[in-house]
C-alpha cells in the first residue's frame, strides 16, 4: 500500500462521517440556506472542529457567495476554506548542530512513548543513530516499555532507576549523545495532566538541565495530542505552550476516531503547527503532517 | 478561558430586561448559549439536541418568565436536567453472592485502564477484601510489569504470564487460582486498542465467555470529544457494560464525555480517578460533573458555604454601618471570623470559577488573619471603636497581649484604615479597589 493509500485508510472513518456528512447536506444541488447551514454546523461540532472554528467556516460560506460560486460547490468551496485553515506543511527537520534533541510531553495516556519509538525506529532507519533518554520515571514500567522500543528499533537507551530524577536522566543521554557522536535524542517525559502546577515546573526544569548540557536544545518540543480528545486538546496545547514552548504537535489515535476536527482547530486557535500524524499501529503509521494530502484524503 | 454558562445567561438576559416581561423568544436565545455551553465541554451533538428539547419545556414556565433573575432560573433547571441525567450517586460495584466477584476493565488505549484496575483494587484492600489482579493486556508492551509494579505497591497478587498465551485462558487460570487462595475479587486488566479493531473486540468476547465476569466496567477518559458516544455504544453493544469509571477528572475537562456515555448507554459512572497516585478514585457526583460541565466551578456549594454564615437581618446592620460610617475593629473582626467559618480561603477561592486556575499558585497564609484577630482581642471595647486612641504605648500594649509585634499592631490598623476608605469610595460610587487585606499577597 502506498503511502497515501494507508494515509487515506487512516482517515476513513473521519471521511466517511464528514465528508459523508457534507455530500449528503447538499446532494442533488441543494442550496445554501439556513437549514443546509445549520446542519453543515452540527456536522463540523459533532466531528470535534470547534464551536469557534464551526461558526467562521459557516460565516464565510454565509457571506462569500460570490467565492462559493467561483468555486464551483458548497462542497469545493470547504474544500479551500478547510485547506486554508491548515496553512502549510511544517514537517519535523533536523538542523544545526549534533544532536538534535527532541523533548516529548504530554498529558498521560497520549502516546507519548509509543511515537517516541516509532520516531526512533524512523531514525534508526535513515541510517541516524539515536539515544532514547527514559526520563518517565513515574510511571510503572515506562522504562520497560521504552527498552523494548529501543531493542525494537536499534536505539540507544539512557536510564536511571524508576523514581530517578527525570532531569538528570535527559542531561545523561544529552551527554552521552554528544560524546558518541549521535543524531538525534528523544526523550521520554512521564504524562502530566497540563493543569498541575508543580508538574510543569517539573518539565520547565527538565528543560533548564538540558540546556546546561547543550545551550541550543531541546531544538523541538514536541506535544502529543491524542485526537480523540475533544476541545480541551485546545487547553493542553494551551498550557503546555505556555510552560514550555511547544514547537510542534504529533496528534495520535487519529485512525481510531471519525472526529478528526482537532485538526483544523488546534492550527487556526492556536498557530501550534501539527508536525507529525498518527494513523494506525504500525511504525510507517507515524507520518509527517501534509496539510494538502490530509485534505486531500479526506476529500477523496 | 472559557465564560460560564451563567455569566453568558445574565448577559443575554440583561440586554432583554428593559423590555418588561420576558418572552419565549426571549427563552430561545437563552437555549441557544446553553446549546453552546453543553457542545463546548464536548456533550454529544445528539444528545446536546435531546437535552435542549427538555430543558425548554421546563424553562417556559411561570417561574422563569416573571423572574427577577431569568438567567439563575435557567442555568437551575439546566444544573438539575444535567444532575437527573447522570443519575444517582450510589451505584456501586455489586458483589457477586458467590466469590470471587469477578470485574473486568475495558476501554481504548491510554484511558487508563492498567492505573484504575490498581486503584480499585486497593478501595476493596482497604475494605478488608482479597483482591487479585490478572495482568491480561498482552499487546502494549511492558504492560504486564506496569501491572506487577503496581500490585507490589499495594501487596495485592498479579497474576500474569510471560507464555504465549491467550488472554483468555490466561483470565481463566487466574480465577481458577483465586478460587484457590480463597480471592474474593479478580479484576482483570484487559488490552486497550483502538476500537475498530474487530481482533480486539474478538478478544474481549472471549475473556467475557471464559470468565463470566459480573461487572464489566468501560474506563474512559474525561477528555475524550465528540467520539465518546461512538466508543460507549461500541463497547456496550458489543461486549456490555455494567458501568462506566472516569479517569483524569483532575484535569481542567468540561467533561461532556460523560453526559454522553450515559445519555447512549443507559449505564452508571461508578467512580472517577481524580490523580496518579493508586488513593485517588472517588465516588462518582453527579452535582460536581454538573456544575462543571456548566463552567459554573463549585459556585453551589460556594453560595451554600456563604449562606449558613450569613442571615439576612446582619447583613442590612452591617450594611447601615457601613452607610453610617461606624465601622469598628470589632466588625472587622466579625467579616473575617465569618470568612473562616466558611472554610479554609484556599478552598473558597478554589470554588471561584476561572480564579481557581489563576490562583493556583498563590499561597495565602491563614496565619494571617489569626494574628488580625489576636490583634484586635488585645484591644480596648473603647479602642476597637475608635482607633484615634491608638498611641504608642497602647500599640505596645496591644503586640504584649496580642503576642505580635507592634509592626503587626500598626499593619493591623493600616488595613483597617484603608478598608474603611475603600467603603467611602464605595459608598460614593466611585467604584470599588481591593484593599490591602492581611493574607493576600
Amino acid at each position: 500500500m502506498g503511502l497515501f493509500d494507508r494515509l487515506k485508510k487512516g482517515l476513513e472513518r473521519t471521511r466517511a462521517s464528514l465528508m459523508g456528512g457534507i455530500d449528503n447536506i447538499f446532494s442533488g444541488g441543494k442550496v445554501i440556506d439556513e437549514e443546509s447551514l445549520e446542519e453543515l454546523e452540527e456536522l463540523l461540532i459533532s466531528s470535534d472542529i470547534g464551536v469557534k472554528t464551526a461558526s467562521g467556516i459557516i460565516e464565510s460560506l454565509e457571506q462569500r457567495k460570490s467565492d462559493v460560486k467561483k468555486a464551483g460547490s458548497p462542497r469545493e468551496f470547504l474544500k479551500s476554506e478547510m485547506t486554508d485553515l491548515l496553512g502549510r506543511p511544517e514537517p519535523l527537520v533536523l538542523f544545526g548542530e549534533k544532536p538534535f534533541v527532541i523533548l516529548t510531553v504530554g498529558v498521560n495516556g497520549a502516546g507519548k512513548t509509543t511515537t517516541i519509538g516509532k520516531l526512533a525506529s524512523r531514525f534508526t532507519q535513515e541510517g541516524r543513530s539515536v539515544v532514547l533518554a527514559a526520563a518517565d520515571t513515574f510511571r510503572a514500567a515506562a522504562i520497560e516499555q521504552l527498552e523494548i522500543w529501543s531493542q525494537r528499533s536499534g536505539a540507544q537507551l539512557i536510564k536511571q532507576q524508576a523514581g530517578g530524577d527525570p532531569a538528570a536522566v535527559a542531561f545523561d543521554a544529552v551527554e552521552a549523545a554528544k560524546k558518541r557522536g549521535s543524531d538525534v535524542v528523544i526523550i521520554d517525559t512521564a504524562g502530566r495532566l497540563h493543569t498541575k502546577a508543580p508538574l510543569m515546573e517539573e518539565l520547565k526544569k527538565v528543560r533548564r538541565v538540558i540546556q546546561k548540557a547543550m545551550p541550543d536544545a531541546p531544538q523541538e518540543t514536541l506535544l502529543v495530542v491524542d485526537a480523540t480528545n475533544g476541545q480541551n486538546a485546545l487547553r493542553q496545547a494551551e498550557l503546555f505552550n505556555q510552560a514550555i514552548a511547544v514547537t510542534g504537535i504529533a496528534l495520535t489515535k487519529l485512525d481510531g476516531t471519525a472526529k478528526g476536527g482537532i485538526v483544523f482547530t488546534i492550527k487556526r486557535e492556536l498557530g501550534i503547527p501539527i508536525k507529525l500524524l498518527g494513523i494506525g499501529e504500525a511504525v510507517e503509521d507515524l507520518r509527517d503532517f501534509d496539510p494538502k494530502d490530509f485534505i486531500d484524503a479526506l476529500f477523496g | 478561558m472559557l465564560e460560564s454558562l451563567g455569566e453568558r445567561l445574565e448577559g443575554i438576559f440583561k440586554k432583554l430586561k428593559g423590555r418588561g416581561l420576558l418572552k419565549e423568544q426571549d427563552i430561545e436565545l437563552a437555549l441557544k448559549e446553553v446549546r453552546v455551553a453543553l457542545l463546548e465541554a464536548d456533550v454529544n451533538f445528539r444528545v446536546v439536541k435531546d437535552f435542549v428539547a427538555s430543558v425548554k419545556e421546563k424553562a417556559t414556565g411561570k417561574a422563569v418568565l416573571e423572574s427577577l433573575t431569568p438567567g439563575q432560573q435557567v442555568v437551575k433547571i439546566v444544573h438539575n436536567e444535567i444532575c437527573q441525567l447522570l443519575g444517582g450517586t450510589e451505584d456501586k460495584i455489586k458483589l457477586a453472592p458467590n466469590p470471587p466477584t469477578v470485574i473486568m476493565m475495558i476501554g481504548l488505549q491510554g484511558s487508563g485502564k492498567t492505573t484504575t484496575s490498581a486503584k480499585l483494587a486497593r478501595i476493596f484492600k482497604k475494605e478488608g477484601r482479597r483482591p487479585m489482579l490478572v495482568a491480561a493486556d498482552l499487546q502494549r508492551p511492558a504492560a504486564v510489569d506496569q501491572l506487577i509494579t503496581l500490585g507490589k505497591q499495594l501487596d495485592v497478587p498479579v497474576h500474569f504470564t510471560r507464555d504465549k498465551m491467550s488472554p483468555a485462558a490466561l483470565s481463566s487460570e487466574a480465577l481458577k487460582k483465586a478460587r484457590l487462595e480463597a480471592r474474593d475479587i479478580v479484576i482483570i486488566d484487559t488490552a486497550g486498542r483502538l476500537h475498530i479493531d474487530q481482533a480486539l473486540m474478538v478478544e474481549l468476547k472471549e475473556i467475557k465467555e471464559k470468565t463470566s465476569p459480573h461487572e464489566t466496567l468501560l474506563v474512559a477518559d474525561s477528555m475524550t470529544g465528540q467520539e465518546a458516544v461512538n466508543i460507549a455504544k461500541t463497547f456496550n453493544e458489543e461486549i456490555g457494560l455494567e458501568g462506566v469509571i472516569l479517569t483524569k477528572m483532575d484535569g481542567d475537562a468540561r467533561g461532556g464525555a460523560a453526559l454522553s456515555i450515559k445519555a447512549v448507554t443507559g449505564k452508571p459512572i461508578k467512580y472517577m480517578g481524580t490523580g496518579e497516585k493508586l488513593d485517588m478514585l472517588e465516588a462518582f457526583h453527579p452535582d460536581r460533573l454538573a456544575s462543571r460541565v456548566l463552567g459554573m466551578g463549585d459556585v453551589l456549594s460556594l453560595i451554600e458555604k456563604a449562606q449558613s454564615a450569613y442571615d439576612m437581618a446582619e447583613a442590612e446592620k452591617l450594611g447601615k454601618k457601613l452607610m453610617a460610617e461606624s465601622f469598628t475593629f470589632e466588625d472587622l473582626r466579625d467579616q473575617l471570623k465569618k470568612v473562616r467559618s466558611m472554610g479554609s480561603i484556599e478552598s473558597l477561592l478554589g470554588m471561584i470559577p476561572g480564579l481557581g486556575a489563576k490562583l493556583k499558585n498563590v499561597k495565602i497564609d491563614e496565619k494571617e488573619f489569626v494574628k488580625v484577630e489576636a490583634v484586635i482581642n488585645s484591644m480596648t471595647p473603647s479602642e476597637r471603636r475608635n482607633r484615634h486612641l491608638l498611641n504608642g504605648s497602647r500599640r505596645k500594649r496591644i503586640a504584649i497581649g496580642s503576642g505580635t509585634q507592634v509592626s503587626d499592631v500598626n499593619r493591623v490598623v493600616k488595613q483597617y484604615v484603608e478598608m474603611k476608605k475603600m467603603l467611602k469610595m464605595f459608598k460614593g460610587g466611585k467604584g470599588l479597589r481591593m484593599p490591602n487585606i492581611a493574607g493576600f499577597r
